[in-house]
């Protein structure tokens, strides 16, 4: 049997959980919801997160554009998708939820406008 | 003078929420006042994920939170002035103001929402020893020039304090490549969120040393190094126990304050733990007419509470302008063993809207297994109990009002540890 402790992120009360594998069988412990039971086994097989961060403007008062990934992208890939992001440099206005990249490096994941700036 | 029914001064998620549902709840002489050039707070530099699940079911980044309230703001066209700071508050609700477009105005105001968010403690709050070299600034200024204006403030980091600012920025620079050396947290446990030091220190491999401090800073002009030691029971460093680090910019984020000196100049009773307003059940300060919601009340760390709270205040303030008397003296919230403070500091029972009242609290240590006990004058008449509570982590309470149905009294909460059998 292999077991793991992972703390739940899913929200912030932050879970102290047991995942436990027995012949293919996954099973999770200590999540006080439904979020946390998802978010165990995906953290033992394929952990992902999401990323924020920032993308130059041109806009004589703002500098910045917040965006994020409109879903979570591999853990190991984070520092690649942040190398995609610094290439971007954008022209305003911008809506939130606009489109920044569509499908980064392959991911099937979006990463959008996280505000607006006219 | 032209008198406003109500200026709300600080346009964050407090202020905004407490507009929006003045006006939902029919009172639409209203103006927002904001310092800034722009509306929505700290939760534009807040550019992380994490809020909201409780307000709109989703996970937000705190730009994306703040857009839901300007936009509902813009679509009922609630007055609002940018680029204003407020100076000045008076008892008799007066509110001097001060921007390039009107110069110096003094405003007049039936009710007022204090709503102006807190402050970072700094270097010289917590006595860092050693020189003052360029590169000690705090996290959340930190987030500022990184998030809003694009500049990263070092490259080879160390974190004193592990409140969640910090933690939040250790992930923040190593994704902009810079290396975190160490978060250094001189209690024995963390000041941040679990979730915070698992997804920005764990992910990374950043080490959190805790029950250690910054016990040296050097460098001349520019911080060049500091000294890490372990600390004691009684927070001495223990000698031996040095460690040098190369760094060329250390971040404090070593606490938040409520920025309370407008509200001291209109005469509002600060708590002396919340260092935020005295308040009652609708929010409201000592002064009749005057509300305080959000951070400047007392510290969040969920945005989602603070817009909550600041829908009370909202109500608090139309109900005001409505007329409505209190009836009852009032029950005076206190804190007991294991509790570092309660807000509200008083409810009045008459007043509380439906069946519940609502506390918030946070407890002086971190406790396992353990209950919250709720007395009315001495007398027991509620307990919750809770597996884990941490000083970071804000308790919220809700207690059936017909248990604390007296004019006047004192309810105390106290934390009790289950005992080892
Ligand atoms: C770094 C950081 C990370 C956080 N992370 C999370 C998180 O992950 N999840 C979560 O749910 N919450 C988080 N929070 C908490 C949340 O952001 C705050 O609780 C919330 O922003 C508080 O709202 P507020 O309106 O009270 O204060 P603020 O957002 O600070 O707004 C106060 C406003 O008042 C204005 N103001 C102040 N003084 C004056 C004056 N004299 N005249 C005019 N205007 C004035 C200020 O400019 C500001 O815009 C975080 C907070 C910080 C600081
Ligand atoms: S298991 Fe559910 S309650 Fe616990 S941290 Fe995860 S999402 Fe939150």
């Amino acid at each position: 049997m292999k077991e793991w402790d992972v703390v739940c992120i899913v929200c912030p009360k932050g879970c102290r959980m047991k995942v436990t594998e027995e012949n293919n069988d996954m099973k999770v412990s200590g999540n006080q919801c439904k979020r946390g039971l998802t978010y165990g086994v995906k953290e033992v097989t394929n952990p992902t997160r999401v990323i924020t961060s920032t993308v130059k403007v041109n806009h004589p008062i703002h500098r910045r554009m917040p965006v994020v990934t409109k879903g979570a992208v591999p853990k190991g890939m984070m520092l690649d998708v942040m190398k995609e992001i610094n290439l971007i440099e954008l022209e305003l206005p911008i809506m939130v939820g606009d489109m920044i990249i569509g499908d980064v490096l392959g991911t099937g994941i979006n990463i959008v406008a996280s505000r607006t700036i006219k | 003078m032209r008198e406003y029914d109500t200026i709300i001064i600080g346009g964050g998620p407090a202020g905004l929420a407490a507009a929006v549902e003045i006006y939902n709840e029919g009172v639409t002489d209203i103006l927002i006042l904001e310092r800034d050039i722009q509306l929505g707070g700290i939760l534009q530099q807040c550019i992380h994920n994490g809020f909201g699940l409780h307000e709109f079911k989703e996970e937000l980044t705190g730009p994306e939170y703040a857009q839901r309230f300007i936009d509902k703001v813009e679509e009922l066209k609630i007055p609002y002035k940018i680029n204003t700071m407020v100076l000045d508050i008076t008892k008799e609700k007066e509110i001097h103001i001060m921007n390039s477009e009107d110069g110096y105005q003094i405003l007049k105001a039936k009710t007022i929402v204090l709503a102006m968010g807190c402050r970072e403690r700094t270097a010289g709050a917590i006595s860092l020893p050693g020189t003052r070299p360029v590169g000690i600034i705090t996290a959340g200024t930190a987030q500022y020039y990184l998030n809003m204006k694009g500049y990263l403030v070092g490259k080879k980091v160390f974190i004193l304090g592990s409140g969640d600012i910090g933690l939040i920025m250790a992930r923040r620079m190593t994704l902009e490549g810079a290396t975190v050396l160490g978060v250094a947290e001189i209690l024995p446990y963390s000041g941040g969120l679990t979730r915070n030091i698992v997804q920005c220190l764990h992910d990374f491999d950043i080490p959190l040393y805790l029950s250690h401090t910054v016990a040296k800073v050097k460098g001349k002009d520019r911080v060049e190094g500091l000294t890490l030691m372990e600390v004691d029971e009684n927070r001495k460093p223990i000698k031996g126990t040095e460690q040098e680090f190369e760094v060329d910019a250390l971040l404090l984020s070593v606490g938040l304050i409520p920025d309370n000196e407008l509200s001291e100049s209109a005469d509002i009773d600060i708590h002396r733990r919340t260092n935020g307003p005295i308040v009652n059940e609708k929010m409201e300060t000592n002064v009749e007419g005057i509300f305080a919601c959000g951070n400047v009340l007392h510290v969040h760390d969920l945005v989602d509470f603070v817009s909550a709270e600041s829908r009370r205040a909202g109500r608090g303030v139309v109900r005001y302008l409505n007329g409505e008397k209190t009836l009852s003296k009032g029950v005076e919230t206190v804190n007991g063993q294991g509790v570092s403070y309660v807000v509200p500091q008083k409810l009045h029972v008459d007043q509380i809207e439906g069946k519940f009242a609502e506390v918030f609290l946070r407890t002086t240590d971190v406790y396992h297994d353990a209950k919250i006990v709720i007395k009315l004058d001495g007398k027991e008449i509620k307990t919750f109990k809770r597996p884990h509570l941490a000083p970071a982590e804000m308790e919220h309470l809700k207690i059936n009002k017909e248990l604390i149905d007296i004019d006047y009294g004192q309810l105390s909460v106290e934390v009790v540890e289950k005992e080892a059998n």
